[in-house]
């Protein structure tokens, strides 16, 4: 039998990218490991520790906040035909293709010292940037959804809001959520727009900038891998409980 | 008890034109169509679920066009039964029950009930995704039986189902009706399903309500070439079973399967042979009748005969109707194998 050597062409091609995406997460994880001195010094840093649980914290709230909005305009998305329906999906991948600069300057233009230098102004502009991600995945979880299991339910008695809760938002669950894991994942890793909006208070995210431009490399690394650690290991955690649930 | 009046509506391809009926108080009405005629939009609309541009829909005298699905009073099982992926069989029964505030301890014994009816009590506790289509279209009934609708909407139930399941879920639905007593408004494109289950049929071609009357009257006196065209089964024979034979307005006719009490047997115009003269053969019904009218179709000739008190219409050609000298009063014999005929 003939060997399919297309496939295995494109599966080289392919390696290209996972490798090149792998690599420096081994390198930074190999080298810090014969550093280990610096590394455990960083962990007792009290500003590194803050700065970490700011940027845990903020990440979550916006994840939590797209929640909020983002599922019921999901839901809308997928459920209803209306004017401007369009514009107002265009609207929703906005942020994905504006530099994450300008949009720092545009929401400080904005919304000025309200939300200069302060938590509102991080998670600000970490919405700003992730709200898409749960948005378009809950329009996508809730359009999966037999549009009749609901008409169902209403016929045996529930509400809009009822048939609503009971029947599309379980089903469209592990997608919404998958969403928020992005949500939460973007917003974590968000740097140039709070650079702007809010240099202060510290971000992990930007303390590891602050150090290499003030200390260099080496002083950046430990934050940089303690912060890669940490985001990964939450972010497989969270898609591993949702693949359990999609599977229950 | 349901009232519709005179219903338009324009959705997507479909459009439904000045749709007027009414479903009695423990009747099953059938409407038979072709795909495409509307049917399931004719059900959304009676459930509620979108607005028609005109009409009303009445129930018990009552206008509830306006209302939302949950305050109608009736329960709907679509064409894919539309059971809830998220929970198991006992929780989809019991899901109006729940809505309904229902002691949690009456919930339970009422699940039990109609699932002991259904057959499907071993079913309770798995999920919707691993049932065959036969379970699952059981599921479906409960879940909308339990809640004791006044009137139970059904679309295409038995549509997806092999022969054999359809079958036997056909014949069921007739118990259930008897043990349940309700009343139904089922859609469907099988004469089958129509003749064995309806009360009375409405024919729809086209998004409009074309013919309405009991079961035996449409099939035998389609209102329009249209009807008849879509019919094709024309000669449905009511009469009482026993055993291999139906006594039918004086014809006794010999059936392929044993039966008993009040059937109706369907014989397609085609499969009845003409003669000048009896043939006698142990395979066959034959019975004297007389002409009653005759219809030139082209190269085939409609032929209405009347034996005993029943009514046959049968397709012959245009050079045996000449060779036969076939004319309105002419005296013959019909004859047709015991296996052409079908039992509903």
């Amino acid at each position: 039998m003939r060997r399919d050597y297309t496939l295995y062409l494109f599966a080289a091609l392919g390696s290209f990218l996972i490798i090149y995406i792998a690599l420096p997460l081994l390198i930074i994880f190999l080298k810090q490991t014969a550093d280990i001195g610096m590394l455990i010094k960083t962990l007792h840093d009290p500003l590194v520790i803050k700065s970490l649980r700011n940027s845990l914290l903020t990440a979550t709230a916006t994840a939590l906040i797209s929640l909020l909005f983002g599922v019921p305009l999901g839901y809308v998305l997928a459920r209803k035909e209306f004017h401007g329906k369009s514009i107002v999906q265009a609207v929703v991948d906005v942020p994905i293709v504006i530099p994450h600069s300008v949009v720092g300057i545009m929401l400080l233009v904005t919304f000025s010292s309200a939300i200069l230098d302060s938590y509102t102004g991080i998670i600000a502009a970490m919405l700003f940037v992730s709200a898409p991600f749960t948005i378009n995945a809950a329009r996508d979880g809730f359009l999966a959804v037999d549009e009749r299991l609901e008409h169902v339910a209403r016929t045996l008695g529930a509400s809009r809001l009822r048939a609503f809760s009971s029947i599309a938002l379980p089903i469209a669950f592990p997608s919404i959520a998958s969403g928020a894991i992005m949500t939460w994942a973007r917003a974590i890793s968000e740097v140039g727009a709070i650079l702007i909006v809010a240099y202060y208070p510290k971000t992990a995210q930007i303390l590891v900038m602050e150090y290499f431009n003030n200390y260099g490399l080496r002083a950046s690394r430990p934050i940089s891998v303690i912060l890669v650690l940490m985001s990964l290991t939450l972010f497989i955690a969270l898609r591993w409980l949702v693949g359990r649930a999609k599977n229950a | 008890m349901l009232e519709v009046r005179s219903l338009s509506k324009n959705w997507k391809e479909f459009s439904l034109r000045k749709i007027s009926f009414d479903v009695r108080k423990g009747e099953y009405f059938i409407i038979l169509g072709p795909s495409g005629a509307g049917k399931t939009l004719l059900l959304e609309l009676i459930a509620g679920i979108y607005e028609p541009d005109e009409g009303r829909i009445l129930m018990d005298g009552k206008d509830i066009t306006g209302l939302p699905p949950e305050r109608r009073g009736l329960a709907y099982i679509p064409q894919n039964y539309a059971l809830f992926p998220n929970m198991r069989v006992f929780d989809n029964i019991a899901f109006g029950l729940k809505l309904r505030k229902l002691p949690k301890a009456e919930i339970e014994k009422k699940v039990k009930e109609i699932a002991e009816i259904l057959d499907i009590s071993h079913l309770l506790h798995r999920k919707p995704g691993t049932l065959s289509g036969g379970e699952s279209q059981r599921v479906a009934i409960a879940r909308a039986l339990v809640i004791e609708p006044e009137l139970l909407l059904l679309d295409e139930p038995f549509a997806n189902l092999d022969v054999q399941t359809r079958g036997r879920l056909i014949s069921e639905m007739k118990i259930w009706r008897e043990d349940l007593g309700f009343t139904a408004l089922h859609v469907t494109h099988s004469f089958e399903e129509a003749v064995s289950l309806g009360t009375r049929v409405g024919i729809m071609l086209d998004g409009r309500l074309v013919q309405i009357g009991g079961v035996r009257e449409v099939f035998s006196r389609p209102a329009s070439e249209a009807v008849a065209k879509f019919l094709g089964f024309e000669n449905i024979i009511e009469g009482t079973a026993s055993g291999r034979v139906l006594k039918a307005n004086g014809l006794k006719i010999e059936l392929p399967v044993e039966a008993e009490g009040r059937i109706r047997v369907g014989i397609r115009p085609e499969d009845i042979i003409l003669s000048l003269n009896p043939v006698r053969t142990s395979a066959r019904n034959v019975f004297r009748a007389e002409v009653e009218a005759v219809e030139e179709l082209g190269p085939l000739v409609r032929v209405q005969l009347k034996s005993g008190g029943v009514e046959l219409r049968a397709f012959i050609t245009r050079s045996s109707m000449l060779e036969m000298g076939i004319r309105k009063g002419k005296e013959l014999y019909v004859g047709f194998k015991a296996s052409a005929l079908h039992v509903f």
